[in-house]
């Protein structure tokens, strides 16, 4: 499996995400720049976390408006894996991929921490090899991860099973129902604010986010030993 | 067409205008005399920035020459945008820190921010890629709002510019005195890594080739920063303003991409910052190394306003711009590479042999300069020096043992000292994290990153107890180096070298000078004596506010080596059971102590010995162990003394308790700064081989019950629940800026 790490200028957990996929999952990555005009040959996309075009405007709002932006669309339309992390998040509902939109932190603070992380919904893509309501240990880094949406979207987002992850116990940046990551209805597109791909190696603290990216692999594994 | 009139040369020295600029009425006659006539108001304007303290170093050149700068490991010594160490397999470690304490204290937001900026650039400067950054902050007491104002502001600006641009900030310290009420620090340091093949210099070799400037377009911001840095602050600072810059670290983080790729081609012939007096001192330091010229056509310089003069554009400091120099003829790769990035990369001039600065706007030589006369030959000056009256006072005094009648309280108190308490409410706000290297993050006596594809790490701190440094300069000095190195070897690293900012009040008093010059060769000593030599630094004189100095504050940032990243040890305590030592003697040493200030109010008396030759003993038997594998835990004994590194060992033990007998007088065993101590933890099953290595006193026990116990010969003295201790010591800080 082969998995695109989209560089936007401004991008910098670019390179977190690739080796966190290709030295601890052991798979193939390669970074892509946001002009690419294909994602053709890639099997997953990872929108990494960072400051796209310095988010100077809301986060993610210019990033959305990059050339390989068309070919994230058409990779999610094609039901391939795609996953936003932090800035990658907030570019996902910039570019409408997901519902709803980002707000300050309610501390109007950057928060760098690890907290914990319920698994809300293990029937996906991306959680298949959580157990149901798990508590893992991920860290957090962001300035805007107050998660907002209206009445509708979350009424929509609770009965389609769309929350993924929630914060247990405190909640650090005041988003709604404690939301941590969300899954877009068709099941192929995650967005979460905490970063899982700094999470995959014991020397660092702590390897709960690797089961994430293990269970892309196995869905895909088994898509196609399906299809083969 | 500037609307703004420029003096012609004779009205210049008939006004005496360049006083204004910062130069003396001798400087003046200098000039004149090395240029044989009379300078222009462009030409006036380059020397008054290349011939401040801030950029020429003149009044404390000759107490920088008493520094060790040399050893087998050291690649490159002060002198270039940041020095470089080797730490084998063709790889080496880059590292600078510098100050931006003047800008921070009118505009804390941009100051801070800006600092963080500028020494980046001096790391990669040098072609290396930035890894890490680390900080040492100093501020007024908390009960002021416009120290909580500046504290807020210059945390939010570091975490701003670092978190965005995406390199992990993961240490630092910050202390709080009312001598920094008026004039904050702010010291940024910035640890990069390169491969030695690398390694780029700021020369402007090769007569004929191109000069480019790439980066940010220039603005009228910044215009003699240089120059208010040197000066004292007073209450018609605030009307300085405008010579604080304004940060954008996406910018920069698309410069310093660029810069990384551009490294790697061969047309690049030097490189260097533009930082400090900007386009004047790039120009002419990178010609003077190199011992050619430039000339530059400032129609070229990419502008943002209108209007600009030579004056201005040459003056200005504008951020995230750089200055390379690139063999003939390939320019064109250059201006691809950049534009790639969304970057300009434009040619402003040619490198020439005639060893001037020549610089032409709208058809005219505005300038025409001797680049060794603005960056080798500024004035040097051995100002007057006298040992201040308060230090003969002190040296006088015996030690006082302050009258403690609860040991408890006076211990949760010590915790929420805001030197003392946890910092967690700064680090929270930095990513310290990004670039999944961060093996120890803050909180622990040094910081540990990876190195990535090998087993190695760095291990990397900031340290400086300016009470100390005040009550005795030299002693100060010689404990800054030490206490760095002991947070490294207690990280598991064996120390490299050291950069250092020296900060210090206005040099023309001789008290001030005299503390400088104590205080360097209290580091020079250490330096020596611990084989850690000081490969670059910055100087920041006149910290003053309305004629009060600053504590001097020389602050000291080390680089260690962790050769095996299974050596990282960490301060908190790890197993129940494990056998809790002490390393080294105690004595009644209140001089400058955490205690002294909270009984009295005031420090006062000799700060703590420091024997070198023992420190250097001890940190090698530490490090041994550590290397051996014996120790559980490592923590220097610093400010608040045993009891507080023993809470501290504790709280991020995830539940644990300790069991600690003291001798002597209790409240010297607990509470005194007895320097070359350690707090280490040991398995039981390690306890033979650990005391054959070294010299330890078995003071106690790590226990299952969290619950810190500590008797003397009579018996208990203090008994108190780890989580009180830790709340007090969590707490102190949140509720102050409440």
């Amino acid at each position: 499996m082969k998995f695109a790490v989209i560089v936007f200028p401004g991008s910098n957990c670019d390179i977190d995400m690739y080796h966190a996929v290709k030295d601890e999952l052991g798979a193939e990555a390669e970074y892509v720049w946001h002009d690419a005009e294909s994602l053709d040959e890639y099997d997953g996309i990872l929108l990494p976390g960072g400051f796209s075009y310095g988010d100077y405007l809301r986060s993610g709002a210019v990033a959305r408006f990059s050339n390989v932006m068309k070919e994230v669309v058409k990779a999610a339309e094609a039901g391939k894996p795609v996953l936003g992390v932090c800035n990658g998040f907030q570019v996902l509902l910039e570019a409408g991929l997901l519902p709803g939109a980002m707000r300050r932190n309610d501390s109007l603070k950057f928060i760098c921490r690890s907290v914990e992380l319920k698994v809300a919904n293990n029937e996906t893509m991306f959680s298949s090899s959580y157990e149901k309501n798990e508590v893992i240990q991920i860290p957090i880094a962001h300035g805007e991860g107050n998660y907002y949406c209206d009445e509708a979207t979350l009424a929509k987002l609770q009965e389609n099973n769309q929350i993924v992850f929630t914060y247990n116990g405190t909640n650090p940046n005041g988003s709604l129902e404690n939301i941590a990551g969300i899954i877009n209805e068709k099941g192929n597109v995650l967005g979460m604010m905490p970063h899982p791909e700094r999470a995959v190696d014991e020397l660092l603290g702590g390897a709960d986010g690797l089961k994430l990216f293990q269970s892309i692999v196995k869905q895909w594994r088994e898509a196609h030993v399906v299809n083969a | 067409m500037s609307l703004m009139l420029e003096p012609s040369p004779e009205q210049l020295k008939a006004q005496k205008v360049y006083k204004e600029m910062g130069l003396s009425d001798e400087e003046f006659a200098m000039i004149e005399k090395i240029i044989g006539r009379l300078p222009n108001y462009t030409e006036i304007g380059l020397f008054s920035v290349m011939w401040s303290e801030h950029c020429s170093y003149k009044n404390s050149k000759p107490v920088l020459s008493k520094f060790p700068t040399t050893g087998e490991k050291v690649l490159q010594g002060p002198g270039e945008g940041a020095g470089i160490v080797d730490i084998g397999d063709g790889q080496a470690v880059v590292f600078k820190i510098e100050s931006h304490n003047h800008p921070s204290a009118i505009e804390p937001y941009q100051g801070a921010a800006t600092g963080v900026g500028g020494i980046i650039r001096d790391v990669f400067s040098m072609g290396a890629r930035p890894v890490a950054l680390l900080n040492s902050l100093r501020f007024g007491e908390l009960d002021s709002p416009r120290v909580r104002y500046l504290f807020k502001e210059v945390v939010a600006g570091i975490a701003g510019y670092g978190n965005c641009i995406g390199i992990p900030t993961v240490g630092g310290e910050v202390q709080f005195d009312p001598s920094y009420e008026g004039n904050p620090l702010v010291n940024a340091m910035c640890v990069g890594l390169i491969d030695h093949k690398d390694i780029k210099k700021g020369q402007a070799h090769g007569v004929g080739n191109t000069v480019m400037y790439v980066g940010a377009k220039t603005g009228r911001d910044g215009i003699h920063g240089a120059t208010f840095a040197s000066e004292e602050l007073t209450d018609q600072s605030e009307a300085k303003r405008p010579a604080v810059q304004v940060g954008d670290p996406f910018m920069e983080k698309l410069l310093l991409e660029a810069c990384l790729e551009l490294v790697q081609s061969d047309a690049l012939v030097g490189i260097q910052d533009m930082g400090a007096a900007g386009l004047t001192s790039s120009s002419a330091e990178m010609a003077s190394k190199a011992g050619s010229g430039i000339e530059m056509n400032l129609d070229l310089v990419p502008q943002r306003e209108t209007g600009m003069t030579a004056y201005e554009m040459m003056l200005s400091e504008s951020q995230e711009r750089m200055l390379i120099v690139v063999k003939k003829g390939r320019e064109q790769e250059i201006v691809d590479l950049f534009s790639k990035y969304g970057l300009e990369a434009v040619s402003v001039g040619k490198v020439t042999d005639d060893k001037m600065l020549r610089l032409t706007h709208k058809g005219e030589v505005v300038a025409e300069l001797p680049v060794d006369a603005l960056a080798e030959d500024a004035p040097v000056y051995h100002k007057p020096s006298s040992e201040p009256e308060y230090y003969r006072e002190f040296q006088a005094m015996e030690n006082e043992i302050p009258a403690v009648e609860d040991y408890k309280e006076t211990l949760v108190k010590l915790l929420q000292q805001p030197t003392i308490a946890s910092k967690e409410w700064v680090y929270d706000q930095y990513d310290y994290m990004v670039r999944t290297n961060t093996v120890v993050a803050p909180g622990s006596d040094a910081a540990v990153i990876r190195i990535r594809g090998t087993r190695k790490g760095l291990a990397m701190t900031t340290d400086c107890n300016s009470r100390y440094m005040y009550l005795d300069p030299e002693t100060g000095g010689k404990i800054a180096v030490a206490e760095a190195a002991r947070n490294i070897v207690c990280s598991g690293g064996v120390p490299l070298a050291i950069t250092d900012n020296l900060n210090f009040g206005n040099p023309e008093k001789p008290e001030i000078f005299w503390q400088i010059e104590k205080a360097a060769d209290g580091i020079s000593d250490a330096c020596r004596t611990l084989n850690t030599p000081v490969i670059g630094g910055n100087v920041s004189l006149y910290n003053e506010t309305n004629g009060t100095a600053i504590y001097p504050t020389p602050v000291i940032g080390m680089v260690g080596l962790v050769e095996d990243i299974d050596h990282v040890t960490t301060q908190s305590f790890k197993a129940a059971g494990d056998l809790i030592y002490l390393v080294g003697e105690t004595k009644d040493e209140f001089g400058g102590s955490e205690l002294q200030k909270m009984a009295y109010g005031k420090i006062f008396g000799k700060a703590p010995e420091l024997d070198l030759e023992k420190e250097e003993k001890v940190q090698a038997q530490i490090l041994k162990a550590i290397r051996s594998g014996l120790l559980a835990s490592a923590h220097d004994v610093a400010e608040g003394g045993l009891a507080v590194a023993v809470a501290e060992s504790l709280i991020g033990s995830k539940g644990l308790g300790a069991d600690v007998k003291v001798s002597g007088n209790t409240t010297s065993a607990l509470f005194s700064e007895s320097q070359s101590r350690f707090l280490l933890s040991v398995k039981k099953e390690n306890q033979e081989e650990f005391e054959r290595l070294v010299d330890a006193k078995l003071i106690g026990e790590v226990t299952e019950a969290p619950v810190l116990y500590i008797s003397n010969e009579e018996g208990l003295v203090l008994a108190e629940q780890v989580e009180v201790l830790e709340q007090a010591w969590k707490g102190a800080i949140p509720c102050l800026l409440k």
